[in-house]
């Protein structure tokens, strides 16, 4: 068992836990993530690591409320605990020989791109960082991006905070400029980082994107987050959980991608429309 | 007394009752019947069923405890050398090895040693009051990576020598291909955690959620204080045929399948983990693996389960009791047939049509037996013009796994072969001193009791190797 050692509602749907887990703590980098399961009939999960502090062998995470199991794990109380913890899994975010990155982080992607952000900003390098989110009401992290970062900018959907529209037109307006980037590094919805990729093939920017598909156990085993990379020698297929989860970006097939992604889509849904009137019915009685 | 020419029947649930339940298909033997069948055994000088055992049992002597209704007894006899014994009578391929070796069976049909064995292990399990003990420890600390049966039959060997030793599992769950791999209805689960707990209570440490080559390395286990890790970490990251549709939804790796549903439990009414339900499934792939999957997919509501292989029934790898099992319980075999492409739905006027993607087909070529290939088997050569399409709304390939690469590529000195199966010596030990390895992780996907054969081997190599220290 895993002790959620501290609870932070970052937003109404967005919580950070901070999970005492001594050796995944010593061990994780930015870029890798963990797999846990709530409770002994749980699901296997994957959620990317938000951070570490190996001396007191804590492991944070942060999610948003979106389904069945990230329902129940909110409803997990600081001092509960987690049934299963497991990891660090895939390989960390490569940072070698890059000195001037963009960071484009999406929705609750931003809490996976942030220890990204402080890993370049602490090895000496120029960070921007381009956070977007749907709006005003789920906006995170915006202070812990504003150290690590050169430049911040924050946009909203719908611009009830921040500058109105999606992060792929500062992206645009900065390498349209002539803004060289060593990297960019996107991270968020697969169909924003389809959209971050293809600005960035406008101007031949080199771009790497997270992959964070359906997947099991998270050591290779299961192929369930296998994905296509069109490569100069055709089409290749890498399992996200042991080749990745960082890809170039050029080379990911994302319309496969987000297909895949919704292949439960509708025992999702009734899972989560479930667990809700659950937990509704628990507090009404 | 005349001989029963026969071995005695396994007892089993109708095909058509148990294609819809997860319950076991074997019943096992009756007291009568276990003590009939041991009547059937020679007891011959020379023992030649006992050399067809991947960890040597001394099969007639058990059978002779069973004669004289000593159940415990024989019961000690199997424990002296196997560790799973009622893991091993109902997954072990019997037929090519003791049993293919008993005398009886040069005449008639050769004894049931594996019904025997599973008699007598239940009868244990259900009927021994007394728990194992952990023996005086020697002092000497070893790690285990895995713990499937190469694992846990090295753990146990260690153990009973009174080695301090930690299972590391990467799963949540201990037990390895006997969890996540072999259905509830072959080897019911409660089967395998009762085998745990017994090497739990022979003072074996098991911790799960640990991933050997992620969490810690081999060389840390050594930092950690253990003077010599056995590598079982399996089979590894699924294969697929690289032909066109494999990455539509539908299409499945039976590892992913079978863990979805065995580890998972997606089999059950509300299950936490989604998988496919019903339909028409087509499984790809000839082997034990390959039958796991089709029986899974029968029992989880399909409407019609293919096989699909490319060689013929005499080639088909899977143990020929599985493939029984099979055909009664209405599995259609489609052999000599090779999958060319995976089609999907797509509706080109809506891409948010909700079908977009998903498996409409599996599209086949016929085969024929041509000359014998390296395997020594006939090579299956397509036949032009052949193809023809089967209506399937989910694929599942089990044509097998390579090795996975995370102790490899985290190992300094760890040398693999060409396939990166683990290359060891026939003392089991690695290019890396005191790093034993075997099972899977060795010689790529084969028996359940060949890798307890390797875990055996380890151990006996690690008791020599440390005591001489």
């Amino acid at each position: 068992m895993y002790k959620i050692v501290r609870r932070k509602a970052l937003r109404p749907t967005v919580t950070q836990l901070e999970i005492e887990a001594p050796l995944v703590a010593r061990k994780a980098k930015p870029g890798q993530f963990i797999i846990l399961r709530v409770n002994e009939e749980g699901e296997r999960i994957p959620l990317t690591v938000a951070g570490v502090n190996p001396e007191e062998g804590t492991v944070k995470i942060i999610f948003q409320v979106v389904g069945a199991t990230t329902e129940l794990l909110n409803h997990v109380p600081e001092g509960g605990y987690l049934q299963d913890f497991v990891g660090p899994l895939g390989n960390a975010t490569e940072t070698e020989g890059i000195n001037k990155v963009c960071i484009v982080g999406g929705g609750v992607g931003c809490a996976i791109a942030m220890p990204v952000a402080q890993e370049f900003h602490r090895l000496g390098a120029d960070v921007t960082s381009i956070i977007g989110f749907r709006s005003e009401d789920l906006v995170i992290l915006e202070d812990e991006f504003n150290e690590c970062s050169n430049k911040l900018i924050v946009m909203t959907d719908d611009g009830t905070y921040g500058r109105q529209g999606n992060v792929t037109v500062p992206l645009d307006e900065m390498l349209s400029a002539g803004e060289k980037f060593d990297m960019i590094i996107t991270i968020g919805p697969l169909v924003m980082m389809k959209f971050v990729t293809l600005t960035a093939k406008k101007y031949d920017a080199p771009i790497t994107v997270s992959m964070s598909p359906i997947m099991i156990d998270g050591t290779g085993m299961c192929g369930g987050c296998r994905l296509t990379l069109n490569t100069e020698e055709g089409p290749k297929m890498k399992f996200a959980c042991v080749d990745g989860p960082d890809f170039n970006g050029y080379e990911v097939d994302f319309d496969e991608a987000i297909s895949r992604g919704r292949m439960y889509f509708d025992y999702e849904r009734h899972a989560y429309e479930e667990t809700c009137n659950l937990f509704r019915q628990a507090e009404n009685a | 007394m005349a001989l029963n020419p026969k071995k005695h029947e396994m007892p089993a649930q109708d095909p058509q009752v148990r294609a819809h339940n997860f319950d076991e298909v074997a019943l096992g033997y009756t007291e009568e019947m276990a003590v009939s069948e041991a009547q059937r055994c020679l007891n011959c000088k020379n023992k030649p069923c006992v050399a067809g055992c991947p960890v040597n049992v001394n099969i007639p002597d058990f059978i002779m405890k069973i004669k004289e209704k000593d159940y415990e007894g024989a019961y000690q006899i199997i424990n002296k050398t196997s560790t799973l014994p009622a893991v091993c009578g109902r997954v072990c391929p019997q037929e090519t090895q003791c049993e293919a070796k008993c005398t009886m069976g040069i005449k008639f049909e050769p004894v049931g040693i594996g019904r025997l064995e599973r008699y007598v292990a239940d009868w244990h399990n259900e009927n021994a009051t007394e728990k194992a003990v952990a023996p005086e420890s020697n002092g000497h600390k070893v790690a285990v990576v895995g713990s499937g049966p190469s694992g846990l039959t090295c753990a146990g060997d260690l153990a009973k020598k009174g080695y301090k030793v930690s299972v590391f599992e990467a799963l949540h769950t201990a037990g390895g291909v006997l969890v996540y791999g072999i259905p509830e209805f072959r080897l019911p689960k409660a089967i395998v955690a009762r085998e745990v707990e017994g090497l739990k209570d022979l003072g074996v440490d098991v911790e799960t959620n640990v991933i050997i080559g992620k969490t810690l390395t081999v060389d840390e286990l050594f930092d950690m204080g253990y003077e010599a890790v056995f590598i079982g970490s399996g089979a590894g990251l699924p294969s697929f045929m690289n032909i066109p549709g494999e990455s539509l939804k539908g299409v499945y790796s039976a590892n992913e399948y079978l863990t979805r549903s065995n580890l998972m439990k997606a089999f059950r009414d509300d299950p936490k983990t989604p998988i496919m339900k019903g339909g028409n499934v087509a499984v790809v792939g000839g082997g034990n693996v390959a039958m796991d999957a089709a029986r899974t997919a029968l029992r989880l509501g399909a409407d019609h389960v293919y096989i699909v292989y490319r060689r013929s029934m005499e080639e088909l790898p899977a143990r020929a009791e599985e493939v029984e099992h099979a055909k009664e319980e209405g599995i259609d075999f489609r052999l000599l047939n090779n999958p060319v492409e995976i089609l999907g739905y797509n509706n080109p006027d809506d891409p948010r049509d909700p079908k977009n993607g998903f498996v409409t087909g599996i599209r086949c070529i016929r085969m024929e037996l041509g000359e014998p290939d390296a395997s020594g088997r006939r090579r299956p050569v397509p036949i032009e013009g052949s193809e023809f399409e089967l209506d399937v709304d989910a694929v599942i390939m089990a044509i097998g796994t390579s090795p996975n690469p995370l102790i490899k590529n985290t190992t300094a000195g760890l040398e693999v072969n060409r396939r990166g199966g683990i290359v060891v010596n026939e003392d089991g030990l690695t290019s890396r001193e005191a790093v034993y390895a075997g099972g899977d992780a060795v010689t790529g996907a084969a028996t359940v009791i060949s890798a307890m054969g390797a875990g055996k081997l380890a151990a006996a190599s690690i008791d020599k190797y440390l005591s001489s220290k």
